[in-house]
């Protein structure tokens, strides 16, 4: 239902998340508007799956707030994360879609229609009866996003979803995202992979250390970072 | 009587359907089957629970229920028969030497299996899938029915060596039930009788009908691993 106000934008001012007694991130403050996708970039173990696990509520802030412009906890939260290594239940394609739905708390003969349309928008109609972890790699990524997308969020978190995928796999989901921003849903998404960065992203947060260390729009980003850590980054140095 | 006569004669209890023996045949089955539904009505979400839960001493209770896995059914017979005697706190029920008195003894047997074996299938599963099922809303008890379900193979595995543990034990039924003829007299609890009267026949034929129920089960238990491995991945 679109009628309702939107979650939008997010609002994430000075965040830390502490662990092992270290800060593993902190200070984070950014906001996302509605429309657009937004890619968290930076090298392995800089906290991006953290900060996307913070906003989307699995984990809580040890300091700092996550505000969205209206509630945005609960069932009908109209947010919705796909991690990187797909979660498919022991059940088949149909089933994974119609479980998140009935979670959600989605009605039963409504259930069924979403579900047909996700999975055709998908284009996993004809694998509806098979069962999900007999899926290839690229095929189970894609229901993870059909079953998200089924649930109609306004803001979709993606943690790394092709880091585990081939090439053609990955431009295949890299179409299909840039097919959700077009649909109008936001897209707050994590990479190490620079190249993805450069196709995708309207905007980037660079992350290193736990810290946000950029915050711009992706074409400046690119054209030249402001700080030393992401030069270093995108001329490919190994960064610590 | 040579081993061909005892043989024959056992066979032919068994193909005869001998009304005395089909009765004893029935009664193990109605005990233990009975025995293994309640343990699952009740193992089933107390293991879940467990596997989700957090609190203190929880290893404690773990490393007891995996003890429990092992203890010895003459003890869970007399713990039965303690509680049931006339003295003992359910004495007024009446039900010492009664086939419920045996079902009782039989859920103390099974119902650590049931319990520990959900707990560690349940605890793996929700490893993988907490943060999608978190993702979605499930958490806590409203995560339990997802958990069971998609746990649907490994749990008939429990159930089944449950199965196999309560239909192959004599001691716990043989304390509380008595092994009254025809009334609470199981395949087992025959068995050990017969052998010591020196009525082989029947009990090789029931020693063969065990063997067959065993075999059946564990046929069962491996086609479902096979199926939960084409079918759920």
């Amino acid at each position: 239902m679109r009628d309702l106000a939107s979650i939008l934008p997010l609002d994430v001012r000075a965040v830390a998340f502490h662990g092992d007694g270290r800060r593993l991130v902190d200070g984070i403050s950014f906001q996302l508007p509605a429309g657009g996708l937004t890619v968290i970039l930076g090298p392995n173990g800089a906290g991006k799956s953290l900060t996307l696990r913070l906003c989307h509520g699995l984990l809580a802030p040890s300091e700092g707030t996550i505000a969205w412009a209206r509630g945005a906890e609960g069932r009908n939260r109209r947010h919705a994360m796909v991690f990187q290594k797909p979660i498919m239940l022991r059940r088949s394609v149909e089933a994974n879609v119609l479980h998140a739905l009935a979670a959600a708390g989605v009605a039963g003969p409504e259930r069924r229609e979403r579900c047909r349309t996700a999975l055709e928008r998908f284009g996993l109609g004809e694998r509806a009866g098979q069962a999900a972890r007999l899926l290839s790699g690229g095929e189970q990524q894609r229901l993870a996003i059909a079953r998200a997308w089924a649930l109609r969020p306004e803001l979709l978190f993606l943690d790394e979803p092709t880091s585990q995928l081939d090439p053609a796999a990955t431009r295949q989901i890299e179409e299909l995202l840039s097919g959700l921003v077009a649909e109008g849903i936001t897209v707050l998404m994590s990479t190490h992979d620079l190249g993805q960065a450069r196709r995708l992203a309207s905007r980037v947060l660079f992350l290193h250390r736990g810290r946000l260390i950029a915050d711009a729009p992706a074409a400046d980003f690119f054209a030249g970072p402001a700080s030393p850590e992401a030069r270093a980054f995108l001329a490919g140095e190994l960064i610590w | 009587m040579d081993f061909g006569a005892i043989f024959s004669a056992a066979f032919a209890l068994i193909v005869g359907l001998d009304p005395a023996f089909l009765a004893i045949v029935g009664l193990s089955l109605r005990v233990t089957l009975t025995a293994v539904l309640i343990a699952a009505l009740i193992g089933l979400p107390l293991g879940a629970a467990l596997a989700l839960a957090r609190f203190r001493g929880r290893s404690a209770v773990i490393v007891c229920l995996n003890a429990l896995m092992g203890l010895p059914p003459v003890v869970a017979g007399l713990v039965v028969f303690l509680m049931l005697s006339r003295s003992g706190p359910l004495g007024p029920l009446g039900l010492l030497f009664t086939p419920t008195a045996m079902i009782l003894a039989q859920v103390l047997l099974v119902l650590p299996i049931v319990i520990a074996l959900t707990r560690q299938t349940v605890e793996d599963l929700w490893g993988e899938y907490r943060d999608h099922l978190r993702s979605v809303g499930l958490e806590g008890v409203r995560a339990i029915p997802t958990l069971l379900f998609d746990g649907r193979f490994a749990l008939a595995t429990a159930l089944l060596a449950g199965f196999g543990r309560a239909s192959a034990e004599v001691g716990a039924v043989l304390i509380v039930g008595g092994n009254i003829a025809g009334y609470t007299r199981t395949m087992t609890t025959a068995i050990t009788l017969e052998t010591s009267k020196g009525d082989l026949p029947l009990a090789l034929g029931l020693g063969l009908v065990l063997i067959a129920l065993t075999l059946a089960i564990n046929a069962v238990a491996f086609g479902a691993s096979r199926i939960g491995a084409r079918y759920a991945g």
